[in-house]
């Protein structure tokens, strides 16, 4: 067996990520109390917009070809929406959590 | 920056995401959690553009230009919104997630090597499998988010719209979708991309339009789960850990909850995905034969009962979001607080339009949140309880889920109100609920409707305490 000449493909690295972080959002999402359900769905749709790196890399690319114009209107847009959803997704989740107050004693 | 630096710092933003929603285990830790989470948004955010920074002036004046249209856009939004619009908003943003995963694709795509994926037109295959993946899976996600946003806000009717062949025309879908992911794979050419898209926008379509109105807490978290998966699938077209850790989380979050929701309906996750629930199918099951009177009564003879009581129990349900009464009823709960009454607040899991709907609007209106039940957790007290006061609730109070085997809903977890000496019902009318199912609840002894709008009829109960 030759060991040193092999290399694990990065693809398997990036499956071992996601599939541990299913089993955490797993646990984690189990313990989040039903009273905050709310929140965790604006929170979740404000998190899942870290896509803009996404956004970011196409919307910065250098106009090398043909395919460079398109890259850059596509993440534009794709920028708009996922900023729309970070502040908007974090903002009204504050707003939110906000109102939850104990009893005033 | 070395790509090890912004690796690590990916897996940094990626942890404080995990602690943003672990913050949301109790109200106490939740802002908290809620800061960890802009946090390792701005930390995600600056190492991008600190390891790929815009590669001229104009790209700059382009993201700069996009994240002051954006955030402002989203910030006006996430002030003025009112919070009985939380669903319609949530299914909004949803669809901006699947939209923004789709162009994040078509980007990769046209630009492959600003992304370390290839050449134009020479892009790795494996890289090509998992950009389809999230490409098909945002499409879907974008147009069955503002299908269930249309029927959310009302602009469109909430009643399932059933295609003749449905089933088949949606198997004929998946099939072209997975067909053209491999000429995808194979070819590598812009045909099959946007072929890919348009065929997943379809379907989105599709699966959303025969899921009735009362289905819509299981489908919105559905859509939450799909951007989820949507957001993991560029993040592996990315290598950004970043992006496939929070894909992960907000994926199984919304599998979650759409279980949670699915089990507190006693409905399997295939029957809500196949819709048609909520139409006029429904309605067969209904009692309706031997129709007794009910009990009218009036707010000045609520407000007597109430006063006297020792314990009350209040059981929101969607009703009074429509009519905003939550105010006017922080407002009667106080009254009776005052005069030594005790009060609680149960909350059926499905009751409103999202997964704890109800719980905001009571925060909203300062009720404090120790005096708000789930289910389980106050099930037993109605017994005990003079009182059930049941604002605009119906399906999750009615008893034929327990006493009727041919019910619809029998077997659906519900909050046993009759167990209270007596139960008093606000509705406009002793029309059926959602499900098109009577409530045999309404012809009993010791119920007493007071027909009218939720919110007016509470004010009259306040004015006359």
């Amino acid at each position: 067996m030759e060991h040193a000449a092999q290399v694990v493909d990065p693809f398997i690295f990036r499956l071992s990520i996601f599939v541990l972080a299913v089993f955490v959002g797993y646990f984690v999402v189990w313990s989040v109390t039903p009273a905050l359900h709310t929140p965790l769905m604006s929170v979740t749709n404000a998190i899942s917009s870290v896509i803009v790196v996404g956004a970011l890399l196409a919307v910065g690319v250098g106009m090398v070809s043909s395919g460079s114009g398109w890259a850059r209107g596509f993440g534009f847009v794709a920028l708009i929406f996922a900023c729309v959803n970070i502040f908007g997704g974090f903002l009204v989740t504050q707003r939110m959590l906000a109102m939850y107050k104990k009893k005033s004693k | 920056m070395s790509a090890n630096l912004s690796a690590f710092l990916y897996l940094v933003a990626g942890v404080l995401f995990i602690l943003s929603l672990r913050g949301l285990s109790s109200p106490a830790s939740s802002r908290q959690g809620n800061l960890f989470g802009m946090i390792g948004m701005a930390i995600a955010v600056a190492t991008t553009l600190a390891s790929h920074p815009p590669a001229d002036g104009v790209a700059w004046v382009l993201v700069i230009l996009a994240v002051a249209i954006g955030g402002g856009i989203g910030a006006v939004i996430a002030r003025r919104v009112p919070m009985t619009s939380m669903p319609e908003l949530v299914a909004a943003f949803h669809s901006l997630v699947g939209m923004a995963a789709v162009l994040v694709a078509a980007g990769a795509f046209y630009a492959p090597e600003a992304f370390d994926i290839g050449t134009p037109g020479n892009i790795h295959a494996s890289s090509l499998v998992e950009m389809s993946l999230g490409v098909a899976i945002g499409a879907l996600t974008f147009t069955g988010s503002v299908i269930a946003f249309l029927k959310l806000s009302a602009r469109m009717s909430g009643a399932p719209i059933i295609l003749p062949f449905r089933h088949i025309i949606n198997i004929v879908l998946v099939l072209a979708l997975v067909f053209f992911i491999f000429g995808l794979v194979r070819s590598g050419s812009a045909v099959d991309f946007w072929l890919i898209t348009i065929l997943a926008l379809a379907l989105g379509v599709l699966m959303i339009i025969p899921i009735g109105g009362a289905d819509m807490p299981v489908v919105i978290s559905m859509l939450n789960s799909y951007s989820g998966w949507a957001a993991a699938g560029i993040g592996f077209t990315l290598g950004n850990s970043a992006l496939i850790i929070t894909g992960a989380l907000v994926g199984s979050s919304g599998a979650i909850l759409s279980y949670i929701m699915c089990h507190a309906m006693n409905r399997s996750f295939i029957s809500v995905i196949l819709g048609g629930f909520g139409g006029e199918t429904a309605a067969a099951g209904g009692g309706g034969g031997e129709q007794k009177p009910a009990k009218l009564g009036s707010a000045d003879d609520a407000a007597f009962i109430m006063k006297n009581a020792q314990k009350v129990i209040i059981v929101p349900g969607y009703g009074m979001a429509v009519a905003q009464a939550q105010h006017a009823l922080r407002e009667m709960g106080d009254i009776l607080k005052k005069e030594g009454v005790e009060v609680k607040y149960a909350i059926h899991p499905v009751a409103g339009r999202m997964p704890g709907h109800m719980n905001v609007l009571l925060a909203e209106a300062n009720v404090p949140y120790d005096e708000v039940f789930e289910l389980e957790d106050i099930n037993s007290e109605f017994a005990q309880a003079d009182i059930a006061f049941v604002i605009g609730a119906n399906d999750v109070t009615n008893p034929a889920a327990e006493e009727d085997k041919t019910s619809p809903i029998y077997g659906m977890p519900v909050l046993q109100v009759w167990k209270a000496g007596t139960v008093m019902f606000i509705k406009r009318s002793l029309a059926s609920g959602y499900a098109g199912i009577d409530n045999p609840l309404f012809y009993r002894d010791n119920t007493m409707m007071l027909l009218g709008d939720a919110k007016k009829v509470t004010e009259n109960i306040v004015k006359a305490m």
